[in-house]
Order: C-alpha cells, then structure tokens, then sequence
C-alpha cells in the first residue's frame, strides 16, 4: 500500500487543460435549449456505439479517459446503457449487421439526445464506404448533430467534438 | 506430413512457405498426418477460381516445422463441396462455416451448418465472395434468426449480452447459460461488424491495398501493415531494405508495448484497482505521443508500405524513443510489483479464467494466451526474419493459463520488446528506406506472416492483372482465440466474465471482416 501511495503522489496531476468547442464539426444546428445544454455541460452521459469500426477509434476513446484528460473532471461520464445516455458515441462505418442495433440503440435514448460520430468512417465511410455490408456514414441511419473526422481522430479531437455538441450554436445565439 | 507425398513449390518471400495442391479427397488424410505431427491450422478460406477457367477452391494454411504451407484444394464449379476438417482442427469449424457465407463453399459431415458471418444483410444462397456478385448490391434485410444451443435444468437461465455492450468494446452478442452466478456455458455469435474487406481488397491495386490492411483491426495495424507488405513484396519478387525491415520491426514492438501497457491498465480496472487503469494509461499516452511526434501517427497507421516503409525515425528520435522506453520500463517494473503485491488483484486474477495446457494444444489457441497456456509458440523465435535473425527473442511463458498468467505474459514481453527496440535502434543500418514495387502479373502467390501482440497475423494473398488482387485472406489469430475463450468462462462467475474477456482482449474487427 505504501507504494501504490507513494507512486500516486509522485505522479502527481497530469490532467491538461480542455479544447474549445469548434463549430466546423457541427453538421445540424443546435438541437437543444440553452437550459438543457447548460444541465448537459455539467454531468453529461455519454453511451458509446461501435457500429463497425476497425477498432482505431475504440483506441482513442479509451485514451480519452486517460488522466491527460480526465474527462470526469469535465462532468463526462460513459454509462452502461443507452437509457441512461444523453449523447451517443457513434463509431465506424455502420455494417448492415450492426444496423438495427444502432437504430435501437438511438431509440432507447431518451430525448432530448445528440449524437456525435467519430472517425473518418462514421463522417463519410471512409476506406470502407458503402458497399453490400457496410451503409457508410453513421448519419445514413441516424441523425448526426457533431462529426469528428481522423483515422483514428486524437482524443483531444474527440473531446472537442462532444463540447462542441454541448455547446450554444453561435448561428442560434 | 512429407514432402514426397505431396508436390510442394516453395513461394518467395522473407517467411519460410511453400503451396501444394491436393484433391479433396486427400484431404482429411493430409489433415490427420498434420494433426499427428503437431502441425497447427493457421487460417482456412474459399476463393472463385471461374474467371480463371476453374471452379472454387479451398485453402488452408499449416504451421510446419519448417516455415508455413499454403494447401489449395479446387472444387468444382457445380455443388462444390469438401469433406470437413473441424474435428481434425476445431478451430476450423467457425473458418468453414464463414467460407459457406461468404464463397458458398460447403464443408460435408460438420455438424455445425449453422450460418456465421451472414446475419441479415445479405439472404442466404447468395455469397459475396464470388466474382459475379457485385459490391454494391443491396438486399431487404433477410431473416437473423439463429438457434443458440439451449441448457436446460432445474435454476438454469440465459444472460444475453450485446451486440451493443456495457463498455467502449466492439460489438458481439455473448448467451451466457447460467446458474446461479455460475458460467454454465458462454456460446459467442460475432459477425456484427463485418464491413466487406476481402471484397474491398479484390476492388484494389497492391499499392492501395496497404491502407486497408492496416484498418482490418485497428489495434494491430503494424502486424497487418507487414504481414499484407511481405505478402505483396512475396509476391512481386521485391526485397525491402535492411534499414526498412529493422523500422519494421521497432514499430511492431511498439504496437505490442502499447497494446499491453493498455489492457494491463484495464485489468486492474476490471478488478477495481483503478490506481492500475490510471497508471497503465498515462504511460500509454506518454508513449502514443512520442509515437505522433516521431513517426505522425500514434498508432503507427500506413507507415508500412509494400517495398519498405514511408517515413524515417527523424534526427534525434533513436534518442527520444530510447529515454522514453527507459522511463516505461522503471514505472512498469514499480507498478509490477504493486499489482503483484495486492492481495485483492491476485485474488481475482489467479486461477480465473484458466485454460490448461491440454485444451490450449486440442482447441489451437495461439499467440499471447497460447504462451500463458504452455504452447510455447512465437514467429519470433520459430521463424526468425529479419532483423528478428540476429536478435535472439526470449520468448515469454507460462503454463497457468489463468488471467495472473496472461498478465505475466505480457509484463514479460512488454520488458522483452523494450530491449529489443533498444538494440534494434542502437544498431540501425543506413541506407534506403523503400523501393519501388516491380510491377506484379497475375497468378502470383505472396504470404505474410507476423507475430502481432496478440498472435500469429496472416495474409494470403493472389494477385490478379495489372497489378491487383485476385484474392486477399487477412487472419487474425481472435479466429483461434475466440472459441476458447467460451471454454475459458466455463465454471467461473458471470462478474469474473469482463476481466477474463480483456486478459485474452481478442479482435471483433479482425475476426468478423
């Protein structure tokens, strides 16, 4: 015990300051109340969906939670299940495999949701596309408020892409 | 198996391979003699051979003592059909039925006929792997249904989880049969995230290919960048340069120090040690930075390009990467014994989730878990290429089989790869970095073969015209891994599921295609 103290206060905090949000990423306008936005800002659950990624992204969002970034600091919690999410997590190029469970998924969220899709594939499909397996874009199945493109995007970028969906529209400001 | 019974040609390439072709008939003859010898299945896959005046054909891969042999099988046009192997190999029973789906090839006497990578997009009797079948078709969704097999008795109920699970994981559904908090039997249904690879592939030149393979599972893309780059340099006759091949291989152990710095910071989570997620993490983190700094990408994606690699270790790097690996290396050894020393992780990870030496041999688990379960089996060591050659791997092992043995496994080759990256850079050849690819005609076979963290990853590649591909079998050593790991579970408690799930952490991606 003394050296698992003793290694924690050596470490001391590395947790950096967060991005801004940026508006490039927003693909709707801001779907959500001044109120309820500023609720979400702070304590935000998030449900992620890997809808048939190549598992890259999987790898960015776990880093996202590493202390560098200490996302519960910012009131960001990922939660079990979709019923208790405010936003989705979408990553991957939907495969038609994964689609009616992606389509659950969104439905059994309650309103008012965002949804934030992640990577190259989930913005456009990327090397995957469309084809007899895979639908493309995560927005081809459900509604889209925030893309984060990268192959894989850092987590800085992913982080930015989830205040950006937290955030007052400046065209609706 | 011996060579005068079966007319074998040596395939070029820096892996030890050679092909034959054998009559379906021969074929659960040649699989028992190679069962006998302790000759391991490696991968098994179907092509359409009718644009080249022929029917289909079955292939199997086979670990020999002397370098791997790539067997064909061709079956005709009309019903083709081969007598099944998997009770010679059971790993081959989920391969055979993913060649059904996805070629229409039908393995004879499996008693599993039950569909595999086909789930609903596509119905049955159409199979996308056939060269007339074109990318773009869309069908209605088809009927999902699939018979799980049903445990029944007194207090007996069913736990289904997924496709969407609990955590950021990649999508399967696991029916857990239950009594109790007891694991009567896990059965897996994967499949979900298949996205048409090997038909993407065959859409593709040798060149473009590359960026593909290092996207077939996104955590092991230096081993499948290599493995599809040898497969192709194989192929067009090509030798990367020396200076290349030894880049090759730093960032291949980075790939492997990288994965196990994570899944250990996940194994202390999974055991409430969350001290552990947040130390393994950070370390991670330091090293996936230096990873963008030196090299532009922290996972090392599209680095590796058939005929060598796209960017040198840039002025001053050998310097960072080394200070770095040293910084890891004293934290790792401090956190090592704090796991070793608390009795609530131990108490979790010893004796959960075991496999014993016996199943691992009988089921073909390999790579990482295979080591923890006494199959003491590495490419590194078995088939040393180069720069693996001169540089004496030892290879980490275990006989457990338990998740404490998985982690040992992994502290063990985390210090290994730190070494070997140290004497890698320290005696780093000048010279080019790449050659350009000779253009490659059509018929040519390549292999790759590397071992990834996690296992031993293969492509088989057969080039078409014009420098493209006829056919492109990536394998992920999950396909091994994942039928075992139902055993694995077997007997233990359904909360103990999660932790001995992470200590195999195997590949949906690379697994469904």
């Amino acid at each position: 015990m003394y050296q698992l103290l003793k290694q924690i206060a050596k470490t001391g905090i590395v947790t950096e300051p967060a991005p801004n949000p940026d508006e490039n990423l927003r693909q709707l306008g801001q779907r959500l109340s001044e109120q309820v936005l500023r609720h979400f800002g702070r304590a935000l659950a998030i449900r992620h969906v890997d809808a048939g990624s190549c598992n890259g992204c999987e790898l960015e969002i776990h880093a996202a939670n590493s202390p560098y970034y200490n996302l519960e600091g910012l009131g960001i919690k990922f939660v079990a299940s979709p019923r208790h999410a405010d936003l989705l997590l979408v990553t991957g190029p939907v495969s038609r495999n994964m689609e009616v469970a992606l389509r659950r998924t969104y439905d059994a969220t309650p309103e008012p949701k965002l949804v934030v899709a992640i990577g190259d594939c989930g913005c456009d499909g990327g090397i995957f596309g469309e084809n007899y397996a895979s639908c493309g874009r995560v927005a081809n199945v459900i509604p889209v408020d925030v893309a984060v493109p990268g192959c894989p995007p850092s987590p800085t970028a992913i982080l930015q892409g989830i205040l950006t969906a937290v955030s007052a529209s400046r065209l609706r400001a | 198996m011996t060579d005068s019974v079966l007319q074998v040609r040596p395939l070029d390439g820096a892996m030890p391979a050679r092909c034959a072709v054998i009559e379906p008939a021969r074929l659960r003859s040649v699989c028992e003699a190679a069962r006998a010898n302790h000759e391991r299945l490696v991968a098994l896959w179907g092509s359409d051979e009718t644009t080249r005046g022929g029917g289909y054909a079955l292939h199997l891969a086979l670990a020999q003592r002397a370098g791997l042999l790539w067997l064909s099988v061709p079956l005709p046009p009309e019903h083709p059909r081969y007598p099944g192997i998997a009770d010679i190999f059971p790993s081959a029973n989920r391969m055979q039925r993913a060649a059904y789906d996805l070629c229409g090839i039908h393995a004879q006497d499996n008693p599993d006929h039950r569909k595999w990578l086909r789930h609903r997009a596509w119905p049955g009797g159409v199979f996308p792997l056939r060269k007339g079948f074109d990318s773009a078709s869309r069908f209605p969704p088809s009927d999902d249904r699939y018979p799980f097999v049903k445990v029944e008795g007194e207090g007996v109920h069913e736990i289904p989880v997924g496709p969407v699970h609990a955590g950021t994981i990649e999508p399967g559904h696991f029916r857990f049969s239950i009594v109790g908090e007891k694991i009567l039997r896990l059965e897996e249904r994967l499949g979900y995230k298949h996205k048409g690879i090997e038909k993407r592939f065959e859409s593709m030149t040798l060149e473009e290919g590359a960026r593909l393979a290092g996207r077939v599972s996104g955590d092991s893309t230096v081993a499948f960048a290599w493995a599809y780059a040898m497969a192709v340099e194989g192929a067009s006759g090509t030798e990367a340069p020396r200076r290349a091949l030894e880049l090759r291989a730093v960032l291949l152990e980075i790939e492997r120090i990288a994965n196990h710095l994570g899944d250990l910071g996940y194994l202390g989570n999974d055991v409430a040690l969350s001290f552990g997620f947040f130390q393994f993490w950070r370390l991670k983190e330091d090293l996936l930075r230096l990873c963008a700094a030196l090299f532009g990408h922290r996972y090392l994606m599209d680095l590796i390009v058939p005929g060598g690699i796209a960017r040198d270790l840039p002025r001053g790097g050998a310097e960072q990467l080394l200070e770095r690996l040293d910084a890891i290396r004293a934290e790792v050894a401090t956190l090592k014994s704090i796991y070793d020393e608390h009795a609530g992780a131990q108490d979790r990870f010893i004796m959960t989730g075991q496999v014993s030496a016996d199943l691992a041999e009988k089921l073909g688990l390999c790579g990482m878990a295979g080591r923890a379960s006494g199959i003491w089996r590495d490419l590194r060591v078995d088939y040393p290429i180069q720069p693996y050659q001169r540089m004496a791997v030892r290879m980490a092992n275990h006989t457990r089989g338990d998740v404490a043995a998985r982690a040992s496994v992994r502290f063990d080759e985390l210090a290994e790869s730190a070494r070997l990256i140290q004497a890698l850079v320290a005696g780093l050849s000048s010279g080019d970095i790449r050659v350009p690819l000779d253009a490659t005609p059509g018929g040519r076979r390549g292999v790759g073969w590397i071992e990834g963290w996690r296992g031993d990853v293969l492509v088989a590649l057969e080039t078409a015209e014009g420098n493209r591909i006829h056919r492109l079998h990536p394998h992920d050593p999950s396909w091994q891994n994942w039928p075992v790991l139902e055993r694995a579970v077997t007997g233990n408690i359904v909360p103990d599921f999660p932790l001995i799930n992470k200590s195999f952490n195997l590949s949906y991606s690379g697994h469904d295609l």
